[in-house]
Formats: structure tokens, C-alpha cells, sequence
């Protein structure tokens, strides 16, 4: 609030009318942005005949509890039922996992690549940089073929491993410790600390907000992969949940049990929702740097 | 750009690096050889031996009527999303940008859409939509339309298209908002005294300072359109009615793993590597630059 008493609010004048009216558009948009969501909640609460109809009702129904508690413990796809314990489960190890093997190998190489001069080094960092034109989808068919060479088809370490080298993540970090004052690096050499000490002890601790932002986006990059976890698993018991329930949809059947699929489907959008929402101002930052 | 002061090591750098280097190497120089490698070869209806055969697959490919089809639905697709999304997230930023009460409360109620997977947009967007069960689709058949998606190609692409710029909406704004905060508010002042009115300002001052963010967001949501919405396809219309939401990507699945065609796949991976490569090209280009009037 502080821009009010310095900028010449008289001058960039707005009537009342005015006010009103961008309250209006901002409201419904922000009404629009969360209608299918309301929609999906509301059917989520009611039995199988009255979705199955059309006529959702826009009030909630009785059946809440009983839709959750049989989505949860027994899943309910008409010709796929993986309970969603499981699903949900599977999905947070892979968005983890991806999350920290991405900022684990990345805050690796960008320190060789910043605190260090060896033979190589611009070839590594081409080698690194030029995969941001390389995304999974391009490549998706020969990748596969290695996962399968690799035995990694259905395993946790086939979903997480090969998406977890990226060069964006290692961008923003040479990024960063390229800000990191040579005194301190000085210091540390005269104080007597090794690379390895001076990396846990000085650029660890300064890196937590960028890590913590990075953190945030990288989650819901986890949490919403869907080409590799279709094509590389199987088996019920490595499904995730966002590709489970395009699978529940299969080929989007009247006689779905419908009430079931938006059961399943409010439980998936919950976590990646929350986090950005508890964490907006992370994720703002994370989101405008990882892309500059 | 180098640091003066650096550490010496002889093996722990190349230790370092090793783990990102591995699986760069594992997970994509590798595939991207083979899909190189392949898209040349052709295999034989068995699988067993395949030949050399040159640049005749992306012959063939160019000259597949099913592969131009799914070429001008990738533009229109694309370029619908693009477009969409970022005239919304443009317009909605402007709204929010404006000093009023509340401004933060509609960020938050703006931005979380964000978080939910363009699978799952589709699947929020079909439980309205669906010719059964779609509280919007008995809306709009009472207008006297006929709404199936199913069946019609045109109102499937609509639905596609909707699902994967709604999500992606948010994302606009974010950036759109950053960069209306960066402009200085006393050029707006100055042109307010002259007497421009706000519909001028907007487009002779803060549209065209907007100009690097509106490009670099051209090119990430028409990134985002040809990748990342292969989720919202898949679940919504699997590329149907009769391939009229085929794009390429999807394109290079079905022909990969649904009919193991590896060879043609392949060829239409190279293609996908070459547009990517030159999107990014076009974008660090124009980033330096910095596209500014």
C-alpha cells in the first residue's frame, strides 16, 4: 500500500463505476475459473443415478462420505478399480522423488560447473544445456525402448529416474551461485574449508529460497506427468493417480460410474492445488525465474 | 561468464557432474540417437530385419494425407490455445493490476489452476460437456444444438481446446502481472496529464512495453500446446472423432505404441526435435534482443 501515497492516485483517476465493474469481471472470472471444480464436487456427492441422469444437481448430496470412503479404499473405474489410496500414494513418490533427484543432481553440476575449472567443463554445460530442447514427448518411443532394455518398465525407479535430469533446474542455480561473492569463496580457501565443506556450509544454507521455489514448481510438474506413467506402467500396483483417471473415463461410457470418477478426481487435484496455494508467493518466484 | 577465485580438483568435478551427465546420456542422447537412427530404417512386417532406407520415411510422412491432417489440427490447436490463454491472462492481469481492494484475494483465486494437469482439466471439463451427463451440454442442447463431441470433430476440437487454455490461463496472468508491476507507473501518470485515455494507454504504452513478455509467452504456451497437452487429449477424445483432435504428438503415439510403426514414429519424433529446437532457437534469439520498442 505503500505506492498510494507516492503515486498520483488523483491522476490516474478511476470512478466509482469503474471499481465496480473490474470488481465484477475479476469476480466472474473468478467464478468461471472454479465452476467445473464446484460442479465436480457437487456430483461427487451424489449417488450414481442421479450424475448418470445429467441433472447434477448444484447443491451437495448425501452421498459424500460413502463416494470417498469407496474411491479411497476400493477405487471405482467400470472396467479399471485401483483404489486411490494407492494411486495417490504412487504419485506423491514419483512428484518427490522427481523434486528432490532433480535438485540434488542439478545442485551438483551447476557447482562443479561454477566453483570449479577442469577440462570440459563448456562441453558438460552444452551437454547439460541443450536438453531443454529435448522434452520426454519428443523422444518418447526410444526412451521406452530403453526403460524396457534397462528392465525399469513398472518400477518406481523407471517413473522418477529419467525425468529427473533437466537443465533448467541446473540453469537457475549456475545462475545463482554466479552471484555469490568471490570474498566468501576467498574466505572460506583462507579459513581453510574444502569445495565440499564450502558447498554445505555456505551455498547450501544460501540457496534454501531458490530451492524451496524451485521445489514448488518442480511438485506439480511430478505430480501431473502423464505420457511416461502411461506408457511405462501396467500393473495396478505402480499406477498415479492422474492417469488413473483418464483410464477411469476410458472411452467416457454413459454408464460410467461417473459419481465415482469426480470423487477421484477432487482427491487428485487437491494436493498439487494446495501447495500452490499455500505456497503462492514460492511458487510465483520459482515459476518467473525457472523460466527466464 | 567465470569466477576469479575457483577450486582445484582433479576428479571431484567429473564426480560432481556425474550423476546428471549419466542420465542425460542414458535417457536422452541415447533415445535421441536411436530415434535418429530409426527414423532411416525400415522394418520388415515381421520385426526381424530392418533396412536402411534413407530419408524415405519424412518422404513418406510429408506426403501421408493422415500426417498433414494432424500437422494443421497441431496449428489450429496451438494456436487457438496460444491466442486464448494469453488474451485472457493479458485482460485479467490488467484487472488485477489496478489498485483496488482485494487485489491479492483474486491472485490467489486466479493463479491455482495452475496445479491441475491438463488430463485433469479435461476430465473437470467433460463432466460438464459430456452428451450425457454435462449439466453445459443439456444447456446448450436446449439452445437446439447438437451436442456430441463424440461424434462431431468440430466440438471435440472446441472441448480440447478449452480444457488445455483454461489451465494454462493462469500461467499468462502470472507473468503478465509481473510484468505490468514492472512498468513505471510515472510514464502512465504522464500520459494520463496529456490526456490519454485509458484504452489509449493501454495500447500505446503498456502493450507495447509488454511486447518481450507477450513473446515469450507465445512461444512457451505453443510449446506447452504441441507437449503438454497430450494428457487432455488422451482423456477427452483420443485424437477422435475420425483424427479430428489427432495432433502430432498424439500422432507419434498411436503410430508407436498403439500400431508399432517404429520406423515412421520415429521420423515424426526427428520432426517434433526439429520444431522444438527451432522454437527455442527463435525464443533465445528474440530474448536477447529483448523485442522492445
Amino acid at each position: 500500500m505503500a505506492a498510494h501515497g507516492t503515486t498520483a492516485q488523483g491522476v490516474v483517476e478511476r470512478s466509482l463505476l469503474g471499481t465496480i465493474g473490474i470488481h465484477g469481471l475479476l469476480c466472474l472470472a473468478v467464478a468461471i475459473f472454479a465452476m467445473p471444480i464446484y460442479i465436480t464436487l457437487i456430483g461427487s456427492t451424489h449417488d450414481v443415478d442421479t450424475v448418470g441422469r445429467g441433472d447434477v444437481p448444484l447443491l451437495p448430496g448425501a452421498y459424500g462420505v460413502e463416494n470417498y470412503v469407496t474411491v479411497w479404499t476400493e477405487g471405482g473405474g467400470r472396467s479399471f478399480r485401483v483404489p486411490v489410496h494407492i494411486m495417490m500414494w504412487n504419485s506423491i513418490l514419483m512428484a518427490v522423488g522427481i523434486t528432490v533427484g532433480k535438485i540434488a543432481i542439478s545442485l551438483l553440476s551447476a557447482y562443479a560447473v561454477v566453483f570449479f575449472s577442469f577440462p570440459g567443463r563448456m562441453i558438460f554445460f552444452w551437454l547439460i544445456f541443450i536438453t531443454l530442447m529435448l522434452p520426454v514427448e519428443v523422444r518418447i518411443i526410444p526412451t521406452f525402448a530403453v526403460i524396457t532394455q534397462l528392465n525399469l518398465a513398472n518400477s518406481m525407479t523407471g517413473l522418477i529416474v529419467p525425468l529427473i535430469a533437466s537443465a533448467t533446474a541446473t540453469l537457475l542455480f549456475r545462475q545463482f551461485f554466479l552471484t555469490i561473492p568471490d570474498e566468501l569463496v576467498e574466505a572460506a580457501k583462507i579459513d581453510g574449508a574444502g569445495p565440499m565443506r564450502f558447498f554445505r556450509d555456505v551455498v547450501l544454507p544460501l540457496s534454501t529460497t531458490n530451492i524451496a521455489a524451485l521445489a514448488v514448481i518442480l511438485f506439480i510438474y511430478g505430480w501431473n506427468q502423464y505420457l511416461w506413467p502411461l506408457l511405462i506402467t501396467s500393473r495396478p500396483e505402480y499406477e498415479t493417480i492422474v492417469v488413473g483417471i483418464s483410464k477411469m473415463i476410458g472411452n467416457g461410457d454413459a454408464q460410467s460410474p461417473w459419481h465415482l470418477i469426480m470423487a477421484t478426481t477432487v482427491l487428485a487435484l487437491l494436493p498439487p492445488v494446495a501447495v500452490v496455494v499455500l505456497m503462492q508467493r514460492w511458487f510465483v518466484k520459482g515459476l518467473v525465474e525457472t523460466e527466464k | 561468464m567465470r569466477r576469479r577465485v575457483i577450486f582445484r580438483g582433479k576428479l571431484l568435478p567429473y564426480l560432481l557432474l556425474a550423476p546428471q551427465i549419466a542420465i542425460t546420456a542414458v535417457f536422452f542422447f541415447w533415445p535421441a540417437g536411436m530415434a535418429i537412427m530409426q527414423s532411416m530404417l525400415r522394418e520388415d512386417p515381421f520385426g526381424l530385419r530392418s533396412t536402411f532406407v534413407g530419408l524415405e520415411n519424412f518422404a513418406e510422412l510429408f506426403a501421408d494425407p493422415l500426417y498433414l491432417g494432424a500437422f494443421s489440427n497441431t496449428l489450429v490447436f496451438s494456436g487457438s490455445v496460444a491466442f486464448f490463454s494469453i488474451a485472457v491472462g493479458l485482460f485479467l492481469a490488467v484487472l488485477a493490476d489496478k489498485q483496488i481492494r482485494g487485489a491479492n484475494l483474486y491472485k490467489t483465486l486466479l493463479i491455482w489452476p495452475y496445479a491441475i494437469a491438463p488430463a485433469l482439466s479435461a476430465a473437470l471439463w467433460l463432466f460438464l460437456f459430456h452428451p450425457a451427463i454435462g449439466l453445459f451440454a443439456r444447456i446448450i442442447r436446449g439452445y437446439g444444438v447438437d451436442w456430441n463431441y463424440y461424434i462431431n470433430g468440430g466440438q471435440a476440437m472446441l472441448l480440447v481446446t478449452i480444457a488445455a487454455a483454461w489451465k494454462q490461463v493462469s500461467y499468462n496472468f502470472i507473468f503478465f502481472l509481473a510484468g505490468l508491476q514492472a512498468i513505471p507507473k510515472s510514464v502512465l501518470e504522464a500520459a494520463a496529464i496529456d490526456g490519454a485515455s485509458e484504452t489509449r494507454r493501454f495500447w500505446s504504452i503498456v502493450f507495447p512495453l509488454l511486447s518481450p513478455t507477450t513473446f515469450f509467452l507465445l512461444v512457451v504456451n505453443l510449446v506447452y500446446a504441441f507437449f503438454d497437452t497430450f494428457g487432455a487429449i488422451h482423456a477427452l477424445t483420443q485424437g477422435g472423432p475420425a483424427k479430428a483432435t489427432e495432433t502430432l504428438i498424439y500422432k507419434v503415439y498411436v503410430d508407436g505404441v498403439v500400431n508399432l510403426n517404429l520406423g515412421s514414429s520415429a521420423a515424426q519424433s526427428v520432426v517434433l526435435m526439429v520444431l522444438v529446437i527451432m522454437l527455442t532457437a527463435v525464443q533465445f534469439r528474440y530474448i536477447e534482443r529483448k523485442v522492445h520498442y
